[in-house]
């Protein structure tokens, strides 16, 4: 029998409203708050006056806050096309394990969310550093082929030169794929592991390889959880502040840290306002993209 | 602007300001005034600080000469502070603001007036720290510490007997290339870089002023070094020192004083240009909810034994004469912690020049960065 939530009205109320009430208090009248900045004027140190002015807005689409905005994009979409190059195989094989590894090796992905993101950015800074533990590695086999060389009589390698793997944008970008990995692979291994196998057997039948079966009938298959993957990755990788902070060097400044520096050292509230509600406009045209994927999506299945 | 305070290692300074910023980038402290209360008729005193800045035993020893309980609480950059008292006074009784932040938490009102009736012991304070430009009267702080900005390097990466004596090696020229941090502070970067570019308002206390020639000046000349300029630290200098990520870099006196200890390798220099003095107050914010534990809280601070005991400990310039006098001469003659009186007349502070100007240097920092 079914049951619509008209019959349980009473039922139905007292489960939504604390939800609903947290939502309304702690995110939607906040935000409300700091949307309003964004039409406002400083008017002393810590006074703010809503004016209504565009003038935020104004300053913040010059041309300046818009290349780190684009600048930003395009780190976010390479942070993402990143995650699903390495996270795809990952979830993939995650879905074809045993049931019993299969836990095991959904608890591993998981695992890096047990600890603080700060202490993981800092534990890379020491595996990247000049002398942290990549050279340490390098060094070992350089010396070792160094040594190689001489007992076979060639010249020895010349003395060994560190990587400089930190304080670049090289470092921002693999700092952003490894704390961003897990949202890539956890919405793919659920789509993955949903999708009716009986498919890939018959693509498999009827001839096609495995790499033609993957790319004409599982990645289309998985399309609705590599749009929900890349919108959950490509969001918060949009936003990153730390990560650019701690790993980042002269020029690896996202607009997330711009916005931080108008709420401490500007104290330039509504600018700061204006520039992070562009970035969530920003995140609703995303949104909005990847409905479309879906409603597509839908619509073919 | 955090301070390294005593650190070895790791840097749990960096830690703390990265934690506080990550969490939502501003933080509130909850209504730390509940700890006051009546209850029990313990007195309180909440105390607001920099981290590792203070000796270990200092509250256990005011506890124990007044009756007064300490609640110590950190914070870790000034404008975190200012952040933390825009929406008014979060319940402490003792904060510990930079000389500029002084004069802007000040003309916030953020701050409360001080009673010198009740601080008598700032009699222990050097002539030259009883009035201060940043605060003319000394109306709302009490000196703590001071210390200045200069050119930490590692010897052994130097050409042979080369002292980089100039800031023209981190602003100014390939010579390191990529083997230079500088300090992503956008006023005392600028200021810095604008006496490398001669400008020097005479015999004053303060750095004010800066025409806009000499900021387009330094804006171009940075944007120009950026690419030899390995980070942008937050205040971790001394980090990148001792792991060996840079060579020269710009940092605060005291960080460099606490690593030099364990490295005979790294230096320090106070260059020719000139340089920033900075000068950390004790403040009562305004409505502290425990004014007179306070103001003993202060008194007993400015004390010969406890302030040496927080010099000793924190390894930061004291303004106290009473507690540098019962310092070990190790430490009254580090030529790192105390610049000759030569090196001292080219210090200046940075002034708070109204909200403007900082959005300024923030702006020309964020056009360097995006460069």
């Amino acid at each position: 029998m079914e049951q619509t939530w008209k019959q349980a009205r009473a039922a139905f109320a007292a489960i939504s409203v604390p939800p609903l009430a947290w939502l309304l208090l702690f995110f939607l009248i906040p935000l409300g708050v700091i949307w309003a900045y964004t039409f406002g004027e400083n008017t002393g140190p810590t006074t703010i006056d809503f004016t209504g002015t565009f003038a935020n807005y104004a300053r913040a689409l010059e041309p300046l806050y818009l290349g780190i905005f684009v600048k930003s994009v395009v780190v976010a979409a390479l942070t993402t096309l990143l995650c699903l190059i390495v996270g795809f195989p990952v979830a993939l094989a995650i879905a074809f394990a045993s049931p019993k590894a299969k836990a095991w090796l959904l608890l591993l992905i998981m695992l890096p969310f047990w600890t603080n993101l700060l202490i993981r950015t800092f534990a890379l800074i020491a595996v990247l550093r000049e002398q942290g533990y990549v050279n340490f590695a390098l060094e070992w086999l350089w010396n070792n082929a160094s040594g190689f060389m001489t007992l076979i009589g060639l010249q020895p390698l010349g003395e060994f030169e560190p990587l400089t793997l930190l304080y670049n944008n090289f470092a921002v970008v693999v700092g952003l794929v490894y704390v961003h990995l897990p949202f890539m692979v956890l919405p793919l291994y659920s789509a993955l592991d949903r999708m009716d196998r009986s498919l890939m057997e018959a693509s498999l039948d009827l001839g096609a390889g495995h790499l033609k079966t993957i790319f004409l009938v599982v990645v289309p298959l998985a399309a609705p959880g590599i749009a929900s993957g890349i919108l959950i990755t490509f969001i918060p990788a949009l936003g990153s502040y730390l990560t650019p902070d701690l790993l980042g060097g002269t020029d690896s400044q996202m607009i997330a840290n711009v916005i931080e520096r108008q709420f401490k050292r500007a104290n330039d509230w509504p600018f700061g306002a204006a520039l992070s509600f562009l970035l969530m406009y920003l995140t609703f045209i995303a949104i909005a993209l990847q409905a479309l994927v879906q409603r597509r999506s839908d619509r073919r299945a | 602007m955090a301070k390294g305070r005593y650190l070895r290692g790791a840097s749990r300074r960096s830690l703390l300001q990265s934690f506080g910023a990550a969490a939502v980038g501003i933080t509130f402290s909850s209504g730390l005034s509940a700890c006051g209360g009546s209850g029990g008729g313990g007195r309180t005193v909440n105390v607001h600080n920099w981290d590792t800045y203070i000796a270990d035993d200092t509250a256990d020893n005011f506890r124990q000469a007044t009756g007064i309980t300490v609640n110590y609480t950190n914070f870790a950059s000034n404008d975190e502070l200012f952040a933390q008292f825009r929406a008014g006074n979060p319940g402490y009784d003792v904060i510990v603001p930079s000389n500029e932040y002084v004069t802007r938490m000040a003309q916030a009102q953020m701050l409360q007036e001080l009673d010198k009736s009740l601080i008598p012991n700032m009699s222990n304070i050097l002539p030259e720290f009883q009035d201060a430009p940043f605060d003319a009267g000394r109306f709302y702080s009490v000196p703590y510490t001071w210390l200045c900005i200069g050119i930490a390097y590692r010897k052994s990466k130097m050409p042979a007997n080369f002292v980089p004596n100039s800031w023209r090696y981190l602003l100014d020229s390939p010579q390191f290339s990529q083997r230079i941090a500088v300090l992503g502070e956008s006023a005392d970067l600028i200021r810095i870089a604008s006496q490398y570019k001669q400008y020097r308002p005479g015999h004053v206390a303060e750095l004010t002023g800066i025409p806009d020639a000499v900021l387009s000046q330094v804006e171009q000349m940075l944007i120009r070094q950026k690419p030899h300029i390995k980070q942008f630290h937050t205040d971790n200098g001394q980090d990148l020192l001792v792991s060996g990520e840079v060579d020269v870099v710009m940092e605060y006196n005291g960080d460099i004083a606490q690593v030099m200890r364990d490295n005979d390798d790294i230096a320090w220099v106070l260059p020719t240009e000139g340089s920033m003095e900075n000068q950390d107050c004790l403040c009562i914010p305004a409505n502290a909810p425990h004014l007179a534990e306070a103001h003993a809280f202060i008194n007993y601070i400015l004390e010969p034994q406890p302030g040496a005991d927080i010099a000793e400990y924190i390894q930061f310039a004291t303004p106290n004469s009473a507690a540098k006098a019962l310092m070990p001469d190790n430490y009254k003659n580090n030529s790192v912690i105390y610049p000759t009186p030569e090196e001292m007349a080219r210090l200046r502070y940075g002034a708070f020049e109204g909200d403007e100007v900082s959005r300024r240097y923030e702006e020309i920092f964020t056009r360097i960065s995006a460069a």
